[in-house]
């Protein structure tokens, strides 16, 4: 479970109360939406959250409030999306949020969705999640209850209803176009932008769409102020993040920390260090698709988006996932290009054939068939899928791909050298062939 | 995938799940978005979507029978035929890899005598792997309909299997207890 002393998102986590709408009033909930309602203006509130430096929380990092001002003046149809799709390897976070505390997300969306003047909002909630999509239904009937959705919300004149959508099963709807396509009943594929969504998104119309964690700040910001806000973190990477962290450290789970906390600190202080017996030899920081550092180089990092930017990699979803020396960083690369291979939507050749390619010649590796061209070979098929996509999840493919030959090249090798002697073989110990 | 299957063809929708996904339809801001919830509904009735469901859904969408199955086959949670009683889904993917989901595979496979993607011959259970559940720090983990089964074990496996043949459902970890 969590340490917290920066307790914005995650004072509830862990509690077996916390879902409950009285205890959320009782610990000051929705007091933040009825002073946003008894009078403020929606670009009052846009202009609180810009200043607050909130970025978004779902892997792009871009500021909240400035994403909010790009709806077109005087749009009458207006869309809100609560991104609960969680699918990127390495992050359950969201999860944390809706399950422990569904109450304050369902608050900051009906903040955002009055910022951002938009009378329908979703929370799409990827379909794996049936436990949880059962409990934020029956919160956010409580909500209509009482009357925090619904026809003259709290008496303002506000009117907003929201829909808890189930997803079905498809990591590329957690891209924003894809998950609009397919909350329009089509097949959950990215569309190229521009236009983007806060111009032309669902049903055409103007829609905004955050994570979740972005989303559930929100109401923390208008009580306290962009301020205070600002007090946690570093002067470009403000606030506190969550960060789900798994792999065989003695303290797995989810963390509520400042921005810019030192690598180092966290791993040692929060997460008690790696479990007995294991050794720590790398790390991805950001959820699968970010580059992975070294224990050398992330051990030097601090935890915000600058830092881990200029050390080669990003902060993404904060999804940390935590390698130990004993494992084989050919079988991970496998791994995930078998995963990104899976969910290519298939519609860019780059990204479809290419994410084919690469899992095929990792396989081709581990089978011990490989030759040291296969390497170059892998860097080749990456030069021609990055960048070169609708969506960016031909580039989430090319990180790991790219940063795990970089970084570990002589496991590569050693593996193409080992095997041109012994000849082919079935590199799959454990279960399953592919 | 999506030819109706012998049998199934008999299959129909109830009363109570044509309702809903009229309720659905008035919801929803278009006909065509309430596709993804009318067909959750009809899997919630009978765990997959039988031809006379499709045909429901063309019929009050109002969309074509292509985009159905144009939805139906893009997400892997769509199902277009009867499921075994108990479908295990064992996630395989980087975090649960590395704290041991390969093992907690063929241990399954061994005991339920059945390779990852097949279903025992009674029909009651089908093992698929899945990609990431979001439990990667409860790893590893399976999901089984609504709820997932984290940080096991072989002997947690056996236990939920042995359980699952007996037809008890032991209480999933995503089941915590909660104070009303
Ligand atoms: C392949 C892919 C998968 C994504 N998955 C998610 C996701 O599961 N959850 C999420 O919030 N954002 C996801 N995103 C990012 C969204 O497109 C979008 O940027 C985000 O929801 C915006 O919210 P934010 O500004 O609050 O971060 C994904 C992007 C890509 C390219
Ligand atoms: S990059 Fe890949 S996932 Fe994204 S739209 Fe193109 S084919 Fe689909
Ligand atoms: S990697 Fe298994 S649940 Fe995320």
């Amino acid at each position: 479970m969590s340490t917290n002393d920066n307790q914005i998102l995650s004072r509830r986590f862990g509690r077996k109360d916390g879902h409950k709408l009285s205890v959320y009033e009782s610990e000051g909930g929705y007091s933040a939406l009825r002073m946003v309602l008894s009078g403020m203006k929606p670009d009052e509130v846009r202009e609180v959250v810009k200043e607050s430096g909130l970025r978004g929380r779902g892997g792009a990092g871009f500021p909240t409030g400035v994403k909010w001002g790009f709806v077109p003046e005087g749009a009458e149809e207006v869309y809100f999306f609560v991104n609960a799709d969680e699918s990127e390897p390495g992050t359950f976070k969201d999860r944390y949020c809706l399950d422990y505390d569904p109450h304050m997300t369902i608050e900051g969306t009906i903040i955002s969705s009055f910022a951002t003047r938009s009378k329908l909002a979703f929370i799409y909630i990827r379909g794996e999640f049936g436990w949880l999509i059962d409990r934020v239904q029956k919160a956010v009937d409580e909500a209509y209850a009482a009357g925090y959705l619904g026809q003259n919300i709290l008496g303002s004149g506000y009117d907003l209803d929201l829909i808890v959508h189930k997803g079905a099963g498809a990591y590329i709807c957690g891209e924003e176009t894809g998950l609009i396509n397919s909350v329009e009943g089509r097949k959950g594929q990215p569309s190229i932008k521009p236009p983007f969504p806060a111009v032309a998104g669902f049903l055409g119309k103007p829609t905004i769409v955050n994570n979740v964690e972005s989303v559930a700040t929100v109401p923390w910001i208008m009580n306290n102020g962009a301020e205070a806000y600002k007090a946690f973190g570093t002067e470009k990477s403000c606030g506190t993040k969550l960060w789900s962290v798994s792999g065989p450290v003695k303290n797995p789970g989810v963390y509520e920390i400042p921005l810019g906390l030192p690598f180092r600190e966290f791993f040692h202080d929060y997460l008690g260090g790696m479990a007995d017996g294991e050794e720590l030899k790398a790390v991805i920081v950001g959820g699968s698709s970010v580059p992975v550092l070294p224990a050398a180089e992330i051990m030097n990092c601090n935890l915000d988006y600058e830092s881990l930017q200029q050390a080669g990699t990003m902060l993404g979803s904060g999804g940390m996932i935590i390698i130990p020396q004993s494992a084989d960083m050919v079988e991970l690369i496998q791994v995930l290009m078998h995963f990104y291979f899976d969910e290519s939507c298939g519609q860019c050749t780059p990204c479809r054939e290419g994410t084919g390619w690469l899992h095929k010649i990792v396989k081709k590796l581990r089978r011990g068939e490989g030759t040291p061209e296969d390497i170059d070979l892998l860097e080749h098929v990456c030069n021609g899928m990055a960048g070169l996509t609708i969506c960016p999840l031909a580039d989430a493919a090319v990180m790991p791909m790219r940063s795990f030959i970089d970084k570990f090249r002589p496991e590569f090798e050693a593996l193409i050298q080992e095997t041109a002697t012994t000849g082919p073989q079935t590199r799959w110990p454990r279960g399953e062939q592919e | 995938m999506n030819k109706p299957v012998e049998g199934n063809t008999q299959v129909g929708l109830s009363a109570e799940t044509l309702a809903r996904i009229d309720a659905l339809v008035e919801q929803y801001p278009t006909k065509a978005s309430a596709l993804m919830p009318s067909i959750w509904a009809i899997h919630d009735e009978l765990g997959y979507v039988p031809p006379a469901g499709v045909d429901a859904l063309v019929e009050k969408l109002e969309v074509t029978r292509a985009r159905v199955h144009e939805v139906l086959s893009f997400f892997t949670m769509y199902r277009t035929e009867p499921q075994a009683e108990n479908v295990l889904q064992v996630c395989h993917n980087i975090s649960c890899h590395i704290m041991g989901a390969r093992n907690i595979i063929a241990h399954m496979e061994k005991k339920l005598g059945i390779r990852l993607g097949e279903t025992t011959p009674d029909g009651k259970f089908a093992l698929e792997g899945a990609e990431c559940l979001g439990a990667c720090g409860h790893g590893p983990c399976l999901q089984r309909g609504k709820h997932l089964y984290e940080y096991l074990t072989t002997e947690k496996v056996d236990d939920l299997l042995d359980n699952l043949r007996k037809g008890e459902v032991p209480r999933a970890d995503t089941d915590r207890e909660l104070e009303d």
